[in-house]
Protein backbone atom coordinates (compact mmCIF):
# COMPACT_ATOMS: atom_id res chain seq x y z
CA UNK A 1 0.00 0.00 0.00
CA UNK A 2 1.40 3.37 -0.86
CA UNK A 3 1.29 6.19 0.90
CA UNK A 4 -1.77 7.74 -0.17
CA UNK A 5 -1.83 5.47 -3.08
CA UNK A 6 0.82 7.62 -4.94
CA UNK A 7 -1.81 10.68 -5.51
CA UNK A 8 0.18 13.59 -4.54
CA UNK A 9 3.51 14.18 -6.28
CA UNK A 10 6.45 17.02 -5.92
CA UNK A 11 6.21 19.12 -9.19
CA UNK A 12 8.74 22.22 -8.53
CA UNK A 13 11.95 22.45 -6.46
CA UNK A 14 14.21 25.79 -6.00
CA UNK A 15 17.22 26.59 -4.15
CA UNK A 16 19.23 29.73 -4.22
CA UNK A 17 23.18 29.56 -4.37
CA UNK A 18 24.20 28.85 -1.11
CA UNK A 19 28.20 28.99 -2.42
CA UNK A 20 27.50 33.03 -3.72
CA UNK A 21 25.59 34.07 -0.34
CA UNK A 22 28.39 32.42 1.95
CA UNK A 23 30.78 34.45 0.16
CA UNK A 24 29.88 37.58 1.65
CA UNK A 25 27.65 38.11 5.05
CA UNK A 26 25.12 40.72 4.24
CA UNK A 27 23.21 42.54 7.11
CA UNK A 28 20.27 43.69 4.81
CA UNK A 29 19.63 39.86 3.85
CA UNK A 30 16.15 37.99 5.44
CA UNK A 31 15.06 34.75 5.29
CA UNK A 32 11.77 35.93 3.72
CA UNK A 33 13.89 37.34 0.72
CA UNK A 34 15.87 34.13 0.83
CA UNK A 35 12.58 31.87 0.55
CA UNK A 36 10.77 33.96 -1.54
CA UNK A 37 13.89 33.63 -4.13
CA UNK A 38 13.28 29.85 -3.97
CA UNK A 39 10.33 29.77 -4.60
CA UNK A 40 10.36 31.75 -7.61
CA UNK A 41 12.71 29.31 -8.98
CA UNK A 42 10.43 26.55 -7.73
CA UNK A 43 7.41 28.14 -9.85
CA UNK A 44 9.51 28.30 -13.07
CA UNK A 45 10.65 24.98 -12.30
CA UNK A 46 6.88 23.36 -12.21
CA UNK A 47 5.25 25.80 -15.00
CA UNK A 48 2.91 26.97 -12.29
CA UNK A 49 2.07 30.81 -11.47
CA UNK A 50 1.67 31.83 -7.98
CA UNK A 51 -2.12 32.09 -8.79
CA UNK A 52 -1.80 28.16 -8.60
CA UNK A 53 -0.78 28.07 -5.27
CA UNK A 54 -4.10 27.79 -2.45
CA UNK A 55 -1.74 26.36 0.34
CA UNK A 56 1.44 28.32 2.32
CA UNK A 57 3.38 25.81 4.56
CA UNK A 58 6.56 28.08 5.51
CA UNK A 59 9.65 26.89 8.10
CA UNK A 60 12.37 29.49 9.63
CA UNK A 61 10.74 32.97 8.28
CA UNK A 62 9.26 34.73 11.13
CA UNK A 63 5.77 35.54 10.13
CA UNK A 64 3.37 33.15 7.45
CA UNK A 65 1.38 36.33 7.68
CA UNK A 66 4.39 38.45 6.40
CA UNK A 67 5.43 35.60 3.90
CA UNK A 68 1.64 35.69 2.45
CA UNK A 69 1.61 39.54 2.06
CA UNK A 70 5.13 39.71 -0.16
CA UNK A 71 4.35 37.30 -2.26
CA UNK A 72 0.48 38.43 -2.81
CA UNK A 73 -1.00 35.04 -1.37
CA UNK A 74 -3.65 36.38 0.98
CA UNK A 75 -6.47 33.60 0.75
CA UNK A 76 -4.49 30.47 0.82
CA UNK A 77 -6.79 27.69 1.85
CA UNK A 78 -4.40 26.19 4.13
CA UNK A 79 -1.59 27.86 5.65
CA UNK A 80 1.01 27.49 8.72
CA UNK A 81 4.17 29.10 9.94
CA UNK A 82 6.35 26.01 11.30
CA UNK A 83 9.37 26.34 13.67
CA UNK A 84 13.03 26.89 12.04
CA UNK A 85 14.42 23.33 13.00
CA UNK A 86 15.53 20.86 10.54
CA UNK A 87 13.21 17.95 11.80
CA UNK A 88 10.65 20.31 10.17
CA UNK A 89 11.80 19.58 6.88
CA UNK A 90 10.05 16.45 6.37
CA UNK A 91 7.29 17.03 8.36
CA UNK A 92 6.57 20.05 6.26
CA UNK A 93 6.26 17.71 2.97
CA UNK A 94 4.56 15.44 4.86
CA UNK A 95 1.81 17.94 5.98
CA UNK A 96 1.40 19.23 2.52
CA UNK A 97 0.85 15.76 0.95
CA UNK A 98 -1.60 15.08 3.68
CA UNK A 99 -3.78 18.12 3.43
CA UNK A 100 -3.71 17.94 -0.29
CA UNK A 101 -4.79 14.14 -0.11
CA UNK A 102 -8.14 15.23 2.41
CA UNK A 103 -8.92 17.90 0.03
CA UNK A 104 -7.89 21.03 2.32
CA UNK A 105 -5.70 22.55 -0.71
CA UNK A 106 -5.11 21.46 -4.18
CA UNK A 107 -1.35 22.98 -4.59
CA UNK A 108 0.90 23.98 -1.65
CA UNK A 109 4.06 25.40 -1.89
CA UNK A 110 6.49 24.44 1.06
CA UNK A 111 8.99 27.62 1.80
CA UNK A 112 12.06 28.04 4.00
CA UNK A 113 14.01 31.18 4.32
CA UNK A 114 17.56 31.29 6.43
CA UNK A 115 19.78 34.10 7.02
CA UNK A 116 21.53 32.34 9.82
CA UNK A 117 25.34 33.25 8.70
CA UNK A 118 24.27 36.94 8.03
CA UNK A 119 22.16 37.10 11.14
CA UNK A 120 25.42 35.51 12.94
CA UNK A 121 23.51 32.80 14.74
CA UNK A 122 24.87 30.58 16.64
CA UNK A 123 23.24 26.97 18.08
CA UNK A 124 24.40 27.10 21.37
CA UNK A 125 24.77 29.33 24.22
CA UNK A 126 22.17 31.39 26.10
CA UNK A 127 20.27 34.36 25.85
CA UNK A 128 16.69 35.86 26.34
CA UNK A 129 13.78 33.07 25.55
CA UNK A 130 16.28 30.17 26.51
CA UNK A 131 13.49 27.92 27.84
CA UNK A 132 14.36 27.64 31.73
CA UNK A 133 14.38 23.57 31.40
CA UNK A 134 17.29 24.19 29.32
CA UNK A 135 19.56 25.63 32.00
CA UNK A 136 19.44 22.51 33.72
CA UNK A 137 22.27 21.54 31.34
CA UNK A 138 23.30 25.31 30.59
CA UNK A 139 24.79 25.59 34.23
CA UNK A 140 27.44 22.56 33.61
CA UNK A 141 28.40 24.20 30.10
CA UNK A 142 26.34 21.70 28.40
CA UNK A 143 24.83 22.99 25.35
CA UNK A 144 24.65 22.92 21.05
CA UNK A 145 22.60 20.46 19.62
CA UNK A 146 26.53 18.74 18.32
CA UNK A 147 27.12 17.83 22.03
CA UNK A 148 24.33 15.82 23.10
CA UNK A 149 25.02 13.61 19.52
CA UNK A 150 29.00 13.70 20.51
CA UNK A 151 27.46 12.06 24.09
CA UNK A 152 25.73 9.63 21.92
CA UNK A 153 28.68 9.13 19.30
CA UNK A 154 31.09 8.16 22.72
CA UNK A 155 29.34 5.52 24.08
CA UNK A 156 28.49 4.37 20.82
CA UNK A 157 31.89 4.04 20.02
CA UNK A 158 32.84 2.43 23.11
CA UNK A 159 30.09 0.04 22.97
CA UNK A 160 30.93 -0.96 19.17
CA UNK A 161 34.80 -0.54 19.27
CA UNK A 162 34.84 2.30 16.67
CA UNK A 163 38.84 3.98 16.25
CA UNK A 164 39.28 7.57 16.00
CA UNK A 165 38.60 8.56 12.55
CA UNK A 166 35.41 5.86 12.03
CA UNK A 167 33.49 9.69 11.20
CA UNK A 168 35.92 10.33 8.61
CA UNK A 169 34.59 8.83 5.79
CA UNK A 170 31.46 10.88 5.89
CA UNK A 171 33.03 13.88 5.84
CA UNK A 172 35.20 13.33 3.32
CA UNK A 173 32.47 11.66 0.99
CA UNK A 174 30.48 15.00 1.84
CA UNK A 175 33.36 17.04 0.27
CA UNK A 176 33.94 15.09 -2.93
CA UNK A 177 29.90 15.10 -4.01
CA UNK A 178 29.71 19.18 -2.80
CA UNK A 179 32.67 19.21 -5.69
CA UNK A 180 30.17 18.30 -8.11
CA UNK A 181 27.84 20.69 -6.67
CA UNK A 182 28.08 24.00 -8.40
CA UNK A 183 25.60 25.84 -5.13
CA UNK A 184 28.03 24.04 -2.30
CA UNK A 185 29.63 25.91 -0.29
CA UNK A 186 32.53 23.89 0.63
CA UNK A 187 34.21 22.64 -2.21
CA UNK A 188 37.80 22.24 -0.88
CA UNK A 189 38.85 18.22 -0.21
CA UNK A 190 39.77 16.92 2.72
CA UNK A 191 41.98 13.77 3.48
CA UNK A 192 41.27 11.87 7.04
CA UNK A 193 44.41 13.32 8.21
CA UNK A 194 43.05 16.70 8.03
CA UNK A 195 40.17 15.57 9.20
CA UNK A 196 41.83 14.56 12.28
CA UNK A 197 43.79 17.02 12.73
CA UNK A 198 40.87 19.32 12.92
CA UNK A 199 40.10 20.91 16.39
CA UNK A 200 37.72 19.52 18.56
CA UNK A 201 34.38 21.19 18.92
CA UNK A 202 33.09 18.77 21.37
CA UNK A 203 35.43 15.58 21.49
CA UNK A 204 34.72 12.80 20.69
CA UNK A 205 33.59 15.28 17.48
CA UNK A 206 35.75 17.49 15.85
CA UNK A 207 35.07 20.50 13.05
CA UNK A 208 34.23 18.06 10.40
CA UNK A 209 31.35 16.80 11.76
CA UNK A 210 29.50 19.32 12.28
CA UNK A 211 27.36 21.41 9.69
CA UNK A 212 27.97 24.65 9.02
CA UNK A 213 25.86 27.65 9.38
CA UNK A 214 25.09 29.60 6.08
CA UNK A 215 22.83 31.41 4.30
CA UNK A 216 19.96 30.24 1.91
CA UNK A 217 16.46 29.70 0.26
CA UNK A 218 14.77 26.20 -0.62
CA UNK A 219 10.61 25.68 -1.40
CA UNK A 220 9.53 22.72 -2.58
CA UNK A 221 5.64 22.61 -4.64
CA UNK A 222 3.37 19.70 -3.72
CA UNK A 223 -0.10 18.82 -5.81
CA UNK A 224 -1.61 16.20 -6.94
CA UNK A 225 -0.75 13.64 -9.27
CA UNK A 226 -3.32 14.37 -11.44
CA UNK A 227 -2.50 18.40 -11.67
CA UNK A 228 1.29 17.12 -12.16
CA UNK A 229 0.20 15.80 -15.28
CA UNK A 230 0.45 19.27 -17.48
CA UNK A 231 3.09 20.61 -15.82
CA UNK A 232 6.61 21.00 -17.14
CA UNK A 233 8.58 18.42 -15.89
CA UNK A 234 8.35 15.01 -14.45
CA UNK A 235 6.56 14.33 -11.61
CA UNK A 236 8.06 12.63 -8.47
CA UNK A 237 5.70 10.83 -6.41
CA UNK A 238 5.70 10.59 -2.51
CA UNK A 239 5.64 6.76 -1.98
CA UNK A 240 5.95 6.44 1.34
CA UNK A 241 6.11 9.00 4.34
CA UNK A 242 5.72 8.17 7.83
CA UNK A 243 7.32 10.08 11.22
CA UNK A 244 7.44 9.67 14.87
CA UNK A 245 8.86 11.37 17.82
CA UNK A 246 11.40 10.93 20.32
CA UNK A 247 10.24 13.46 22.78
CA UNK A 248 12.73 13.87 25.80
CA UNK A 249 14.24 16.55 27.69
CA UNK A 250 17.38 15.45 25.92
CA UNK A 251 18.88 15.55 22.58
CA UNK A 252 20.67 13.05 23.67
CA UNK A 253 18.53 9.43 23.21
CA UNK A 254 19.59 6.65 25.20
CA UNK A 255 18.59 4.24 22.41
CA UNK A 256 20.43 6.72 19.88
CA UNK A 257 16.70 7.25 18.28
CA UNK A 258 16.14 3.78 17.48
CA UNK A 259 13.04 2.83 18.58
CA UNK A 260 11.17 6.18 16.70
CA UNK A 261 13.65 4.82 13.48
CA UNK A 262 12.71 1.36 13.43
CA UNK A 263 9.14 2.59 13.45
CA UNK A 264 9.09 4.97 10.85
CA UNK A 265 11.38 2.60 8.59
CA UNK A 266 8.74 -0.25 8.98
CA UNK A 267 6.47 2.09 7.80
CA UNK A 268 7.96 3.57 4.82
CA UNK A 269 9.24 0.31 3.56
CA UNK A 270 5.59 -1.19 4.13
CA UNK A 271 3.97 1.60 2.31
CA UNK A 272 6.25 1.74 -0.28
CA UNK A 273 6.67 -2.38 -0.96
CA UNK A 274 10.36 -1.63 -1.16
CA UNK A 275 13.72 -2.25 1.16
CA UNK A 276 16.79 -0.55 1.56
CA UNK A 277 18.96 -2.06 -0.90
CA UNK A 278 16.54 -0.96 -3.28
CA UNK A 279 17.24 2.22 -2.95
CA UNK A 280 19.14 4.26 -5.92
CA UNK A 281 20.20 7.44 -3.51
CA UNK A 282 19.40 8.01 -0.11
CA UNK A 283 19.57 11.14 1.85
CA UNK A 284 20.30 11.53 5.02
CA UNK A 285 19.53 14.66 7.73
CA UNK A 286 23.42 15.12 8.98
CA UNK A 287 23.53 17.60 11.31
CA UNK A 288 26.38 16.06 12.24
CA UNK A 289 28.07 13.01 11.33
CA UNK A 290 27.38 10.73 13.91
CA UNK A 291 23.28 10.89 12.90
CA UNK A 292 24.33 8.97 9.84
CA UNK A 293 25.71 6.08 11.29
CA UNK A 294 22.50 5.94 13.58
CA UNK A 295 20.14 6.01 10.39
CA UNK A 296 21.84 3.60 8.46
CA UNK A 297 21.24 1.29 11.18
CA UNK A 298 18.10 1.85 12.60
CA UNK A 299 17.08 1.57 9.04
CA UNK A 300 18.55 -1.41 7.80
CA UNK A 301 21.11 -0.30 5.64
CA UNK A 302 23.56 -1.35 8.03
CA UNK A 303 23.33 -3.83 11.23
CA UNK A 304 23.48 -2.42 14.72
CA UNK A 305 27.14 -1.21 15.78
CA UNK A 306 28.38 -1.97 12.39
CA UNK A 307 28.05 1.32 10.52
CA UNK A 308 30.33 2.55 10.85
CA UNK A 309 32.17 -0.31 9.02
CA UNK A 310 29.66 -0.12 6.26
CA UNK A 311 30.22 3.48 4.98
CA UNK A 312 33.89 2.71 4.11
CA UNK A 313 35.98 2.07 0.86
CA UNK A 314 33.66 3.98 -0.89
CA UNK A 315 30.46 2.49 -0.49
CA UNK A 316 28.71 5.34 -0.05
CA UNK A 317 30.15 7.87 -2.50
CA UNK A 318 28.60 8.74 -5.58
CA UNK A 319 29.59 5.57 -7.61
CA UNK A 320 29.22 2.99 -4.62
CA UNK A 321 26.74 0.64 -3.85
CA UNK A 322 24.68 3.26 -1.98
CA UNK A 323 25.39 6.86 -2.71
CA UNK A 324 24.69 8.91 0.44
CA UNK A 325 23.92 12.37 0.49
CA UNK A 326 25.24 13.36 -3.27
CA UNK A 327 25.11 16.76 -3.20
CA UNK A 328 27.70 17.21 -0.12
CA UNK A 329 24.80 17.46 2.41
CA UNK A 330 24.86 19.43 5.44
CA UNK A 331 28.69 19.71 6.14
CA UNK A 332 29.65 20.63 2.49
CA UNK A 333 26.90 21.60 0.34
CA UNK A 334 25.10 23.84 3.25
CA UNK A 335 22.91 23.88 5.92
CA UNK A 336 19.75 24.10 4.58
CA UNK A 337 18.15 21.79 7.44
CA UNK A 338 17.16 18.99 5.48
CA UNK A 339 15.05 20.85 2.95
CA UNK A 340 17.81 21.04 0.43
CA UNK A 341 18.32 17.35 0.78
CA UNK A 342 14.80 16.40 -0.10
CA UNK A 343 15.30 18.86 -3.48
CA UNK A 344 18.76 16.88 -4.41
CA UNK A 345 16.66 13.97 -4.28
CA UNK A 346 14.19 15.44 -6.63
CA UNK A 347 16.97 16.38 -8.81
CA UNK A 348 18.12 13.17 -8.46
CA UNK A 349 14.70 11.64 -9.75
CA UNK A 350 14.76 13.72 -12.60
CA UNK A 351 18.19 13.19 -13.78
CA UNK A 352 19.07 16.87 -13.25
CA UNK A 353 22.14 16.33 -11.28
CA UNK A 354 24.31 17.34 -13.51
CA UNK A 355 28.50 16.00 -12.96
CA UNK A 356 27.11 14.34 -9.86
CA UNK A 357 24.25 12.15 -11.08
CA UNK A 358 23.55 8.74 -9.93
CA UNK A 359 22.66 7.11 -13.26
CA UNK A 360 19.09 5.58 -13.30
CA UNK A 361 17.87 6.85 -10.20
CA UNK A 362 14.19 5.92 -10.06
CA UNK A 363 13.85 5.89 -6.36
CA UNK A 364 15.58 8.17 -3.60
CA UNK A 365 14.87 7.98 0.26
CA UNK A 366 15.46 10.82 2.95
CA UNK A 367 15.81 10.15 6.09
CA UNK A 368 15.79 12.76 9.32
CA UNK A 369 16.66 11.57 12.92
CA UNK A 370 15.92 13.81 14.95
CA UNK A 371 13.47 14.50 17.57
CA UNK A 372 10.78 14.03 15.22
CA UNK A 373 12.03 11.33 12.98
CA UNK A 374 10.27 11.47 8.75
CA UNK A 375 11.33 9.55 6.05
CA UNK A 376 9.95 9.56 2.71
CA UNK A 377 10.45 7.46 -0.41
CA UNK A 378 10.39 9.18 -3.59
CA UNK A 379 9.33 7.81 -6.88
CA UNK A 380 10.21 8.87 -10.37
CA UNK A 381 6.92 9.32 -12.41
CA UNK B 1 33.88 38.08 50.11
CA UNK B 2 30.88 37.60 47.84
CA UNK B 3 31.66 36.99 43.90
CA UNK B 4 29.31 37.34 41.40
CA UNK B 5 28.02 34.14 40.00
CA UNK B 6 28.76 34.78 35.98
CA UNK B 7 27.75 31.17 34.60
CA UNK B 8 24.17 30.30 33.04
CA UNK B 9 21.90 29.21 36.24
CA UNK B 10 18.01 28.91 36.35
CA UNK B 11 15.80 31.21 37.34
CA UNK B 12 14.68 30.05 41.20
CA UNK B 13 11.45 29.48 41.39
CA UNK B 14 8.91 27.60 44.31
CA UNK B 15 8.70 25.03 41.87
CA UNK B 16 12.19 24.09 41.47
CA UNK B 17 13.61 25.74 44.70
CA UNK B 18 13.66 22.03 46.59
CA UNK B 19 16.13 20.99 43.97
CA UNK B 20 18.56 23.49 43.63
CA UNK B 21 18.45 23.89 47.39
CA UNK B 22 18.72 20.27 48.53
CA UNK B 23 22.16 20.18 48.07
CA UNK B 24 22.98 22.35 51.78
CA UNK B 25 21.80 18.38 52.86
CA UNK B 26 24.15 16.91 50.63
CA UNK B 27 21.28 14.93 49.22
CA UNK B 28 19.88 15.21 45.43
CA UNK B 29 16.20 15.82 45.96
CA UNK B 30 13.49 14.90 42.75
CA UNK B 31 10.09 15.15 42.71
CA UNK B 32 7.77 11.71 43.88
CA UNK B 33 4.40 11.48 42.31
CA UNK B 34 2.53 10.84 45.31
CA UNK B 35 -0.47 8.99 43.01
CA UNK B 36 1.58 6.61 40.85
CA UNK B 37 5.08 6.52 42.48
CA UNK B 38 6.78 8.14 39.08
CA UNK B 39 10.05 9.73 40.14
CA UNK B 40 10.84 12.73 37.59
CA UNK B 41 13.51 15.76 36.51
CA UNK B 42 13.93 18.13 35.58
CA UNK B 43 11.09 19.83 37.99
CA UNK B 44 7.37 19.84 36.59
CA UNK B 45 4.34 20.83 38.01
CA UNK B 46 2.44 17.58 36.55
CA UNK B 47 3.63 13.54 37.07
CA UNK B 48 4.41 12.91 33.54
CA UNK B 49 3.40 9.57 33.70
CA UNK B 50 -0.68 10.20 35.40
CA UNK B 51 -1.17 14.10 35.34
CA UNK B 52 -1.55 14.27 39.01
CA UNK B 53 -0.26 17.21 40.44
CA UNK B 54 0.18 15.89 44.03
CA UNK B 55 4.05 15.14 44.65
CA UNK B 56 6.47 15.44 47.12
CA UNK B 57 10.42 16.13 47.36
CA UNK B 58 11.94 13.12 47.95
CA UNK B 59 15.77 12.63 48.81
CA UNK B 60 17.52 10.45 46.34
CA UNK B 61 20.40 7.63 46.81
CA UNK B 62 22.94 9.49 44.65
CA UNK B 63 24.09 6.61 43.12
CA UNK B 64 24.07 6.74 39.11
CA UNK B 65 26.36 5.45 36.45
CA UNK B 66 28.24 7.46 33.78
CA UNK B 67 26.28 6.79 30.60
CA UNK B 68 28.29 9.35 28.45
CA UNK B 69 30.50 12.44 28.34
CA UNK B 70 31.69 15.48 26.27
CA UNK B 71 34.78 17.38 26.78
CA UNK B 72 34.07 20.46 25.52
CA UNK B 73 36.37 22.57 23.82
CA UNK B 74 34.07 25.15 22.03
CA UNK B 75 33.68 28.83 24.18
CA UNK B 76 30.12 29.04 24.02
CA UNK B 77 29.44 30.90 27.24
CA UNK B 78 32.48 33.34 28.44
CA UNK B 79 31.73 32.39 32.03
CA UNK B 80 33.03 28.82 30.53
CA UNK B 81 37.07 30.38 28.91
CA UNK B 82 39.12 29.17 31.40
CA UNK B 83 37.27 26.48 32.16
CA UNK B 84 37.71 24.98 28.41
CA UNK B 85 38.37 22.03 27.53
CA UNK B 86 35.99 20.39 30.38
CA UNK B 87 33.87 17.63 31.15
CA UNK B 88 30.39 17.03 30.52
CA UNK B 89 28.63 13.80 31.98
CA UNK B 90 25.08 12.45 30.77
CA UNK B 91 24.69 10.15 34.12
CA UNK B 92 21.50 8.26 35.05
CA UNK B 93 20.35 8.18 38.31
CA UNK B 94 20.45 4.39 40.17
CA UNK B 95 16.38 5.78 40.69
CA UNK B 96 16.06 6.45 37.00
CA UNK B 97 16.14 9.19 35.36
CA UNK B 98 19.14 11.07 33.39
CA UNK B 99 20.56 14.30 34.12
CA UNK B 100 23.40 15.99 32.51
CA UNK B 101 26.14 16.65 35.19
CA UNK B 102 30.24 16.86 35.29
CA UNK B 103 32.65 14.21 36.82
CA UNK B 104 34.97 15.42 38.94
CA UNK B 105 38.32 14.05 40.92
CA UNK B 106 39.08 12.00 37.53
CA UNK B 107 41.10 12.41 35.17
CA UNK B 108 38.92 12.28 31.99
CA UNK B 109 41.11 9.89 30.62
CA UNK B 110 40.31 7.57 33.77
CA UNK B 111 36.47 8.38 32.59
CA UNK B 112 35.06 4.59 31.88
CA UNK B 113 31.17 3.99 30.16
CA UNK B 114 28.70 2.55 32.69
CA UNK B 115 30.88 3.85 35.34
CA UNK B 116 29.56 4.09 38.52
CA UNK B 117 29.36 7.42 40.30
CA UNK B 118 28.21 9.04 43.37
CA UNK B 119 26.79 12.22 44.10
CA UNK B 120 28.73 15.49 45.48
CA UNK B 121 27.50 19.27 45.35
CA UNK B 122 29.44 22.55 44.20
CA UNK B 123 27.76 25.85 45.47
CA UNK B 124 26.54 28.11 42.76
CA UNK B 125 24.03 31.32 42.49
CA UNK B 126 22.42 32.71 45.69
CA UNK B 127 21.93 29.95 48.02
CA UNK B 128 22.00 27.45 45.61
CA UNK B 129 24.24 24.11 44.97
CA UNK B 130 24.87 22.11 42.19
CA UNK B 131 24.72 18.28 42.18
CA UNK B 132 28.17 17.04 40.76
CA UNK B 133 29.23 13.04 40.63
CA UNK B 134 32.98 11.99 41.69
CA UNK B 135 33.77 8.16 40.72
CA UNK B 136 31.89 5.64 43.67
CA UNK B 137 34.70 4.23 45.54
Amino acid sequence: MAFLNEDIAIVGVGTTDFAAQYKERDPSRTSYSLGIDALKQALDDSGLELSDIDGLLCSRMPSYERIGDLVNLRHVRVVNGYEGSGRMAGVVIQHAAALIAAGLATTVACIYGNNGRSAAMTYGGAGAGTPDHLYYDLAYGMTSPGAYVGMMYQRYASIYGAPDGALAPLAISNRKNAALNPIAVMKEQITEEEYLAARYIADPLRLYDYCMINDGGAAIIVTTKERAKNLKKRPVLISASASSGDLTNFYTKPDFFDEASRFVADKVYAQSGLTPDQMDCVQIYDNFTPIMLFSLESFGFAPRGEGWQWIRDGRIELNGEMPINTSGGHTAEGYMQGWALQIEAVRQLRGEAGARQVSDCEIAQYICVSPIVTSHILRRG
Amino acid sequence: MTTEYTKPFPPITDLNRPYFEAGAEGVIKLQSCNSCGNIWFPAAEHCPRCLEQDYEWKPMSGRATLWSWVVMHQVYFKSFKDDVPYVVAFVQLEEGPFMMSTVTGVDREALKRDMPLRATFVPAKEGSWLPVFEPAA
